[in-house]
Protein backbone atom coordinates (compact mmCIF):
# COMPACT_ATOMS: atom_id res chain seq x y z
CA UNK A 1 0.00 0.00 0.00
CA UNK A 2 2.79 2.70 1.25
CA UNK A 3 4.85 1.53 -2.41
CA UNK A 4 5.48 4.56 -3.93
CA UNK A 5 6.92 4.50 -7.54
CA UNK A 6 9.24 7.28 -9.00
CA UNK A 7 8.27 9.08 -12.06
CA UNK A 8 9.70 11.93 -14.66
CA UNK A 9 7.56 15.08 -14.90
CA UNK A 10 6.25 15.53 -18.36
CA UNK A 11 3.85 18.28 -18.18
CA UNK A 12 1.96 20.60 -15.87
CA UNK A 13 -1.23 22.61 -15.51
CA UNK A 14 -3.98 23.04 -13.39
CA UNK A 15 -7.56 21.61 -13.02
CA UNK A 16 -10.69 23.27 -11.09
CA UNK A 17 -7.88 24.47 -8.77
CA UNK A 18 -5.59 21.52 -8.30
CA UNK A 19 -2.19 21.24 -9.79
CA UNK A 20 -1.70 18.29 -12.01
CA UNK A 21 0.88 17.09 -14.10
CA UNK A 22 1.38 13.89 -16.66
CA UNK A 23 4.10 11.31 -15.36
CA UNK A 24 6.21 9.42 -16.91
CA UNK A 25 6.86 5.35 -15.34
CA UNK A 26 9.21 4.37 -17.37
CA UNK A 27 6.68 4.16 -20.43
CA UNK A 28 3.63 4.41 -18.91
CA UNK A 29 2.19 7.52 -18.67
CA UNK A 30 -0.11 9.05 -15.93
CA UNK A 31 -2.00 11.92 -14.41
CA UNK A 32 -1.24 12.70 -11.04
CA UNK A 33 -1.69 15.64 -8.35
CA UNK A 34 1.42 17.77 -7.90
CA UNK A 35 -0.68 19.75 -5.25
CA UNK A 36 2.09 18.74 -2.69
CA UNK A 37 5.31 19.87 -4.41
CA UNK A 38 4.63 23.49 -5.90
CA UNK A 39 8.38 23.49 -6.32
CA UNK A 40 8.38 20.83 -9.12
CA UNK A 41 9.38 21.66 -13.14
CA UNK A 42 9.13 19.73 -16.05
CA UNK A 43 11.77 17.06 -16.45
CA UNK A 44 12.12 16.93 -12.27
CA UNK A 45 11.67 13.02 -10.89
CA UNK A 46 8.97 12.70 -8.00
CA UNK A 47 7.76 9.67 -5.90
CA UNK A 48 4.02 8.86 -6.79
CA UNK A 49 1.80 7.05 -4.31
CA UNK A 50 -2.14 6.55 -5.18
CA UNK A 51 -1.97 9.44 -7.73
CA UNK A 52 -0.36 12.36 -5.22
CA UNK A 53 3.43 13.32 -5.85
CA UNK A 54 4.82 13.19 -2.41
CA UNK A 55 8.27 14.77 -2.96
CA UNK A 56 10.63 15.54 -5.55
CA UNK A 57 13.74 13.12 -5.58
CA UNK A 58 17.18 14.85 -4.90
CA UNK A 59 19.25 14.27 -7.08
CA UNK A 60 22.24 15.33 -5.43
CA UNK A 61 21.45 12.89 -2.41
CA UNK A 62 21.23 9.84 -4.58
CA UNK A 63 24.22 10.66 -6.84
CA UNK A 64 26.22 11.19 -3.16
CA UNK A 65 24.62 7.83 -1.45
CA UNK A 66 25.59 5.65 -4.76
CA UNK A 67 29.37 7.29 -5.14
CA UNK A 68 29.94 6.69 -1.45
CA UNK A 69 28.78 3.22 -2.22
CA UNK A 70 31.20 2.60 -5.42
CA UNK A 71 34.30 4.03 -3.17
CA UNK A 72 33.55 1.51 -0.54
CA UNK A 73 33.72 -1.22 -3.13
CA UNK A 74 36.78 0.16 -5.02
CA UNK A 75 38.57 -0.27 -1.58
CA UNK A 76 37.20 -3.79 -0.90
CA UNK A 77 38.82 -4.76 -4.70
CA UNK A 78 42.03 -3.21 -3.88
CA UNK A 79 42.80 -4.83 -0.20
CA UNK B 1 14.13 3.66 -15.18
CA UNK B 2 16.20 6.45 -13.47
CA UNK B 3 16.10 5.47 -9.31
CA UNK B 4 15.15 2.32 -9.70
CA UNK B 5 17.99 -0.10 -11.42
CA UNK B 6 20.68 1.59 -10.14
CA UNK B 7 19.48 0.75 -6.65
CA UNK B 8 19.08 -3.30 -7.72
CA UNK B 9 22.72 -3.25 -8.85
CA UNK B 10 23.63 -6.75 -7.97
CA UNK B 11 27.52 -5.64 -7.48
CA UNK B 12 26.35 -2.63 -5.03
CA UNK B 13 24.43 -5.33 -3.61
CA UNK B 14 27.26 -7.74 -2.57
CA UNK B 15 29.07 -4.63 -1.41
CA UNK B 16 27.12 -3.69 1.23
CA UNK B 17 26.23 -7.68 2.18
CA UNK B 18 30.00 -7.84 2.54
CA UNK B 19 30.06 -4.81 4.62
CA UNK B 20 27.05 -5.96 6.80
CA UNK B 21 29.17 -9.20 7.01
CA UNK B 22 32.07 -7.76 8.41
CA UNK B 23 30.52 -5.62 11.08
CA UNK B 24 28.17 -8.85 12.33
CA UNK B 25 29.66 -10.53 15.40
CA UNK B 26 26.32 -11.68 17.41
CA UNK B 27 22.45 -12.24 16.91
CA UNK B 28 20.43 -8.81 16.17
CA UNK B 29 16.20 -8.58 15.72
CA UNK B 30 15.97 -5.94 13.06
CA UNK B 31 11.84 -5.16 12.80
CA UNK B 32 10.75 -3.57 8.97
CA UNK B 33 7.55 -2.14 9.73
CA UNK B 34 6.43 -1.29 6.34
CA UNK B 35 4.67 -4.28 4.38
CA UNK B 36 6.20 -2.77 0.99
CA UNK B 37 9.83 -3.74 2.64
CA UNK B 38 8.71 -7.65 3.82
CA UNK B 39 7.26 -7.85 0.17
CA UNK B 40 10.64 -6.29 -1.48
CA UNK B 41 12.72 -8.80 1.21
CA UNK B 42 11.01 -11.92 0.50
CA UNK B 43 11.02 -11.05 -3.22
CA UNK B 44 14.75 -10.35 -3.65
CA UNK B 45 15.29 -13.16 -1.20
CA UNK B 46 17.45 -10.68 1.23
CA UNK B 47 17.05 -12.51 4.36
CA UNK B 48 18.68 -15.44 2.69
CA UNK B 49 22.08 -13.70 2.02
CA UNK B 50 22.38 -11.36 5.27
CA UNK B 51 24.36 -13.17 7.95
CA UNK B 52 22.89 -16.26 9.73
CA UNK B 53 23.19 -13.36 12.96
CA UNK B 54 20.49 -11.52 11.49
CA UNK B 55 16.54 -12.20 11.99
CA UNK B 56 14.47 -9.79 10.30
CA UNK B 57 10.46 -9.66 11.46
CA UNK B 58 8.01 -8.13 10.20
CA UNK B 59 6.00 -5.40 11.69
CA UNK B 60 2.15 -4.00 11.32
CA UNK B 61 3.09 -1.62 8.42
CA UNK B 62 -0.02 -2.84 6.20
CA UNK B 63 -3.11 -1.05 6.23
CA UNK B 64 -4.97 -3.08 4.32
CA UNK B 65 -3.72 -5.99 7.00
CA UNK B 66 -4.78 -3.82 10.01
CA UNK B 67 -7.78 -2.33 8.93
CA UNK B 68 -10.55 -3.34 11.65
CA UNK B 69 -12.75 -6.35 10.94
CA UNK B 70 -15.42 -3.81 12.65
CA UNK B 71 -14.59 -1.33 10.19
CA UNK B 72 -14.99 -4.04 7.19
CA UNK B 73 -18.04 -4.83 8.41
CA UNK B 74 -18.80 -1.47 8.32
CA UNK B 75 -17.79 -1.34 4.38
CA UNK B 76 -20.04 -4.41 3.88
CA UNK B 77 -23.03 -2.76 5.44
CA UNK B 78 -22.59 0.88 3.75
CA UNK B 79 -21.64 -0.84 0.29
CA UNK B 80 -24.63 -3.07 0.48
CA UNK B 81 -27.20 -0.28 0.71
CA UNK B 82 -29.11 1.38 -2.09
CA UNK B 83 -28.07 4.20 -4.01
CA UNK B 84 -24.61 4.07 -2.46
CA UNK B 85 -21.56 3.63 -4.87
CA UNK B 86 -18.62 2.56 -2.69
CA UNK B 87 -14.91 3.32 -3.90
CA UNK B 88 -11.91 1.40 -3.01
CA UNK B 89 -8.35 0.79 -3.03
CA UNK B 90 -8.14 -2.24 -4.88
CA UNK B 91 -6.48 -4.23 -2.17
CA UNK B 92 -9.57 -3.67 -0.05
CA UNK B 93 -12.06 -5.91 -2.04
CA UNK B 94 -10.74 -8.99 -0.59
CA UNK B 95 -10.32 -8.61 2.78
CA UNK B 96 -12.79 -11.21 4.79
CA UNK B 97 -15.41 -9.43 7.41
CA UNK B 98 -17.04 -11.37 9.84
CA UNK B 99 -19.32 -12.44 6.99
CA UNK B 100 -18.19 -12.21 2.97
CA UNK B 101 -15.91 -9.16 1.69
CA UNK B 102 -16.90 -6.15 -0.69
CA UNK B 103 -16.23 -8.77 -3.92
CA UNK B 104 -19.39 -11.21 -2.18
CA UNK B 105 -21.32 -7.79 -1.51
CA UNK B 106 -20.59 -6.61 -5.21
CA UNK B 107 -21.47 -10.09 -6.63
CA UNK B 108 -25.12 -9.37 -4.82
CA UNK B 109 -25.59 -6.53 -7.00
CA UNK B 110 -23.94 -3.57 -4.92
CA UNK B 111 -21.76 -1.05 -7.22
CA UNK B 112 -18.54 -1.28 -5.73
CA UNK B 113 -15.84 0.30 -7.87
CA UNK B 114 -12.02 0.40 -7.98
CA UNK B 115 -10.51 3.68 -7.58
CA UNK B 116 -6.25 4.05 -8.08
CA UNK B 117 -6.82 7.70 -6.52
CA UNK B 118 -9.59 9.61 -3.72
CA UNK B 119 -9.63 12.27 -6.29
CA UNK B 120 -11.10 9.24 -9.03
CA UNK B 121 -13.47 9.17 -6.05
CA UNK B 122 -14.89 12.93 -6.22
CA UNK B 123 -15.11 12.72 -10.00
CA UNK B 124 -17.26 9.56 -9.34
CA UNK B 125 -19.63 11.89 -7.17
CA UNK B 126 -19.43 14.41 -9.30
CA UNK B 127 -20.79 12.66 -12.06
CA UNK B 128 -23.72 10.72 -9.89
CA UNK B 129 -25.31 13.75 -8.70
CA UNK B 130 -27.93 11.15 -7.79
CA UNK B 131 -25.81 8.60 -5.50
CA UNK B 132 -23.82 8.75 -2.59
CA UNK B 133 -20.18 7.89 -3.20
CA UNK B 134 -18.70 6.82 -0.41
CA UNK B 135 -14.75 6.57 -0.37
CA UNK B 136 -12.87 4.03 2.04
CA UNK B 137 -10.07 6.11 3.20
CA UNK B 138 -7.83 3.68 4.70
CA UNK B 139 -3.39 3.72 5.16
CA UNK B 140 -1.28 5.15 7.39
CA UNK B 141 0.06 8.19 6.64
CA UNK B 142 1.44 7.87 3.15
CA UNK B 143 -1.96 8.10 1.94
CA UNK B 144 -3.15 10.82 4.50
CA UNK B 145 -2.56 13.71 2.71
CA UNK B 146 -4.60 12.25 -0.71
CA UNK B 147 -7.37 10.86 1.26
CA UNK B 148 -7.57 14.61 3.08
CA UNK B 149 -6.63 16.78 -0.26
CA UNK B 150 -10.41 14.97 -1.38
CA UNK B 151 -12.00 16.10 1.35
CA UNK B 152 -10.88 19.47 0.87
CA UNK B 153 -11.42 19.41 -3.02
CA UNK B 154 -15.21 17.87 -2.45
CA UNK B 155 -15.81 20.88 -0.13
CA UNK B 156 -14.54 23.24 -2.83
CA UNK B 157 -16.43 21.40 -5.50
CA UNK B 158 -20.21 21.69 -3.11
CA UNK B 159 -20.32 18.08 -3.56
CA UNK B 160 -22.65 17.00 -0.75
CA UNK B 161 -23.25 13.62 -2.26
CA UNK B 162 -19.17 12.35 -1.37
CA UNK B 163 -18.29 10.86 2.01
CA UNK B 164 -14.99 8.84 3.30
CA UNK B 165 -15.35 5.55 5.96
CA UNK B 166 -11.91 6.90 7.87
CA UNK B 167 -9.56 4.33 9.15
CA UNK B 168 -6.47 6.01 9.74
CA UNK B 169 -3.38 4.90 11.13
CA UNK B 170 -0.23 6.03 12.39
CA UNK B 171 3.50 4.64 12.26
CA UNK B 172 4.83 5.96 15.69
CA UNK B 173 2.40 4.55 17.99
CA UNK B 174 2.53 1.66 16.86
CA UNK B 175 6.13 1.45 17.19
CA UNK B 176 5.61 2.50 20.97
CA UNK B 177 3.44 -0.54 21.10
CA UNK B 178 5.69 -3.23 20.40
CA UNK B 179 8.58 -1.79 22.18
CA UNK B 180 6.66 -1.30 25.47
CA UNK B 181 5.37 -5.06 25.15
CA UNK B 182 6.92 -7.43 27.49
CA UNK B 183 7.34 -9.80 24.90
CA UNK B 184 9.20 -6.95 22.83
CA UNK B 185 12.16 -8.73 20.51
CA UNK B 186 12.68 -5.92 18.33
CA UNK B 187 16.14 -4.46 19.05
CA UNK B 188 16.56 -1.73 15.57
CA UNK B 189 13.72 -0.87 13.32
CA UNK B 190 14.15 0.10 9.85
CA UNK B 191 11.38 2.94 9.69
CA UNK B 192 9.11 3.65 6.54
CA UNK B 193 10.54 5.53 3.99
CA UNK B 194 7.47 6.57 2.08
CA UNK B 195 5.61 7.15 5.40
CA UNK B 196 8.76 9.20 6.58
CA UNK B 197 8.10 10.93 2.93
CA UNK B 198 5.13 12.80 4.26
CA UNK B 199 5.90 13.46 7.96
CA UNK B 200 9.79 13.58 8.22
CA UNK B 201 11.67 11.43 10.80
CA UNK B 202 11.65 14.27 13.62
CA UNK B 203 8.52 11.75 15.78
CA UNK B 204 11.13 8.86 15.78
CA UNK B 205 13.80 10.75 18.26
CA UNK B 206 11.69 10.27 20.95
CA UNK B 207 10.80 6.78 20.41
CA UNK B 208 15.16 5.66 20.00
CA UNK B 209 15.82 7.63 23.57
CA UNK B 210 12.94 5.97 25.20
CA UNK B 211 13.69 2.43 24.05
CA UNK B 212 17.60 2.88 23.24
CA UNK B 213 16.50 1.37 19.25
CA UNK B 214 18.69 2.52 16.59
CA UNK B 215 16.04 3.60 13.89
CA UNK B 216 17.03 4.05 10.32
CA UNK B 217 14.50 5.43 7.36
CA UNK B 218 15.03 2.54 4.73
CA UNK B 219 13.83 2.70 1.01
CA UNK B 220 12.21 0.05 -1.01
CA UNK B 221 14.62 -1.19 -3.27
CA UNK B 222 17.29 -4.03 -2.30
CA UNK B 223 20.11 -1.54 -2.14
CA UNK B 224 17.62 0.69 -0.21
CA UNK B 225 17.36 -2.01 2.21
CA UNK B 226 20.37 -3.19 2.78
CA UNK B 227 21.91 0.02 3.69
CA UNK B 228 18.77 0.31 6.12
CA UNK B 229 20.05 -2.96 8.10
CA UNK B 230 23.84 -1.86 7.64
CA UNK B 231 22.87 1.29 9.42
CA UNK B 232 21.09 -0.50 12.00
CA UNK B 233 23.66 -3.46 12.79
CA UNK B 234 26.56 -0.72 13.22
CA UNK B 235 25.07 1.33 15.31
CA UNK B 236 23.47 -2.17 17.23
CA UNK B 237 27.65 -3.42 17.51
CA UNK B 238 27.95 -0.04 18.59
CA UNK B 239 25.43 0.31 21.47
CA UNK B 240 24.13 3.76 20.18
CA UNK B 241 20.72 4.28 19.47
CA UNK B 242 20.04 7.21 16.99
CA UNK B 243 17.48 8.06 14.29
CA UNK B 244 19.71 8.01 10.86
CA UNK B 245 18.36 8.43 7.68
CA UNK B 246 19.22 5.81 4.47
CA UNK B 247 16.53 7.11 2.20
CA UNK B 248 17.72 10.94 1.81
CA UNK B 249 17.02 11.26 -1.75
CA UNK B 250 13.24 10.94 -0.91
CA UNK B 251 12.93 12.08 2.67
CA UNK B 252 13.77 15.00 4.53
CA UNK B 253 13.93 15.79 8.60
CA UNK B 254 10.78 17.86 7.49
CA UNK B 255 8.79 15.76 5.77
CA UNK B 256 6.61 17.64 3.24
CA UNK B 257 5.27 20.65 4.87
CA UNK B 258 2.58 20.89 2.54
CA UNK B 259 1.18 17.56 3.09
CA UNK B 260 1.44 17.96 6.63
CA UNK B 261 -0.84 21.27 6.51
CA UNK B 262 -3.51 19.66 4.88
CA UNK B 263 -3.58 16.23 6.80
CA UNK B 264 -3.78 18.63 9.81
CA UNK B 265 -6.41 21.09 8.72
CA UNK B 266 -8.51 17.65 8.12
CA UNK B 267 -7.40 14.96 10.86
CA UNK B 268 -6.88 15.08 14.41
CA UNK B 269 -5.81 12.26 16.49
CA UNK B 270 -7.85 9.43 17.92
CA UNK B 271 -7.69 6.30 19.24
CA UNK B 272 -7.94 3.33 16.51
CA UNK B 273 -8.22 -0.46 17.32
CA UNK B 274 -5.93 -2.38 14.62
CA UNK B 275 -7.13 -5.70 13.32
CA UNK B 276 -5.32 -8.58 15.33
CA UNK B 277 -3.48 -6.34 17.40
CA UNK B 278 -6.54 -4.22 19.36
CA UNK B 279 -6.53 -0.78 20.64
CA UNK B 280 -3.88 1.52 20.38
CA UNK B 281 -4.28 4.43 22.25
CA UNK B 282 -3.68 7.83 20.14
CA UNK B 283 -2.82 5.76 16.63
CA UNK B 284 -5.44 6.86 14.28
CA UNK B 285 -6.69 9.90 12.36
CA UNK B 286 -10.61 10.89 12.22
CA UNK B 287 -12.26 13.75 10.81
CA UNK B 288 -12.28 17.14 12.57
CA UNK B 289 -15.54 18.12 13.68
CA UNK B 290 -15.35 20.91 11.08
CA UNK B 291 -15.26 17.54 8.61
CA UNK B 292 -17.43 15.51 10.49
CA UNK B 293 -20.76 16.17 7.45
CA UNK B 294 -17.87 13.88 5.44
CA UNK B 295 -18.10 11.14 7.67
CA UNK B 296 -19.52 8.28 5.81
CA UNK B 297 -20.21 6.17 9.37
CA UNK B 298 -22.57 9.39 10.76
CA UNK B 299 -23.82 9.64 7.01
CA UNK B 300 -24.92 5.53 7.23
CA UNK B 301 -25.68 5.11 10.91
CA UNK B 302 -23.53 1.35 10.88
CA UNK B 303 -22.24 2.14 14.46
CA UNK B 304 -23.35 -0.94 15.72
CA UNK B 305 -21.79 -3.51 14.53
CA UNK B 306 -20.09 -6.75 16.15
CA UNK B 307 -17.47 -8.41 14.43
CA UNK B 308 -16.49 -12.22 14.55
CA UNK B 309 -12.97 -13.39 13.61
CA UNK B 310 -11.51 -16.32 12.62
CA UNK B 311 -10.38 -18.00 15.87
CA UNK B 312 -7.70 -20.36 13.79
CA UNK B 313 -5.95 -17.04 12.69
CA UNK B 314 -2.43 -15.70 14.65
CA UNK B 315 -2.17 -12.41 12.37
CA UNK B 316 -1.96 -10.64 15.64
CA UNK B 317 1.32 -12.03 16.80
CA UNK B 318 2.73 -11.86 12.96
CA UNK B 319 2.08 -8.14 12.69
CA UNK B 320 3.51 -7.38 16.02
CA UNK B 321 7.00 -9.80 15.21
CA UNK B 322 6.11 -12.20 17.67
CA UNK B 323 5.66 -15.45 15.13
CA UNK B 324 6.36 -15.98 11.58
CA UNK B 325 3.73 -16.97 9.62
CA UNK B 326 4.87 -20.75 9.15
CA UNK B 327 4.39 -20.74 13.05
CA UNK B 328 0.52 -20.94 12.32
CA UNK B 329 -1.28 -24.26 11.64
CA UNK B 330 -3.46 -22.65 9.02
CA UNK B 331 -1.18 -21.11 6.94
CA UNK B 332 -0.93 -22.49 2.75
CA UNK B 333 -3.64 -24.93 3.88
CA UNK B 334 -7.19 -23.77 5.56
CA UNK B 335 -5.45 -20.05 4.46
CA UNK B 336 -4.16 -19.13 1.21
CA UNK B 337 -4.59 -16.12 -0.82
CA UNK B 338 -7.86 -17.57 -2.64
CA UNK B 339 -9.34 -18.45 0.86
CA UNK B 340 -7.72 -16.07 3.07
CA UNK B 341 -8.92 -16.36 7.20
CA UNK B 342 -7.29 -13.13 7.54
CA UNK B 343 -6.04 -9.79 6.57
CA UNK B 344 -2.16 -10.84 6.48
CA UNK B 345 -2.88 -13.20 3.60
CA UNK B 346 -4.95 -11.14 1.53
CA UNK B 347 -2.43 -7.92 0.93
CA UNK B 348 0.04 -8.70 -1.41
CA UNK B 349 2.31 -6.63 1.05
CA UNK B 350 0.90 -8.69 4.24
CA UNK B 351 3.87 -10.91 5.64
CA UNK B 352 1.58 -13.83 5.10
CA UNK B 353 0.85 -13.62 1.24
CA UNK B 354 4.61 -12.65 0.95
CA UNK B 355 5.69 -15.85 2.93
CA UNK B 356 3.27 -17.69 0.39
CA UNK B 357 4.06 -16.38 -2.71
CA UNK B 358 7.80 -16.90 -2.45
CA UNK B 359 7.66 -20.32 -0.95
CA UNK B 360 9.04 -19.69 2.50
CA UNK B 361 7.00 -22.56 4.11
CA UNK B 362 9.77 -23.55 7.17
Amino acid sequence: MCLAVPGKILDIYEINGLLMGKIDFGGVIREVCLTYVPEAKVGDYTIIHVGFALNLIDEKEAMETLALLDEISKQDLSE
Amino acid sequence: MKYISEYRDAHRVQTVIDEITRTVSQPWVIMEICGGQTHSILKYGLEQILPKELELVHGPGCPVCVTSLEMIDKALAIAAQPDVIFTSYGDMLRVPGSDGDLFTVRASGADIRVVYSSLDAVKIAQENPEKQVVFFAIGFETTAPANAMSVIHAQKLGLNNFSLLVSHVRVPPAMHAILGSPDNRVQGFLAAGHVCTVMGYWEYSPIAEKYKVPIVVTGFEPLDILQGISFVVKQLEKGSYEVENAYSRVVSYEGNQPAQKIISQVFEDCDQKWRGIGNIPMSGWQLKPEFKSYDAADRFHVQRIKPTESPLCIAGQILQGLNKPFDCSAFANQCTPEHPLGATMVSSEGACAAYYRYGRST
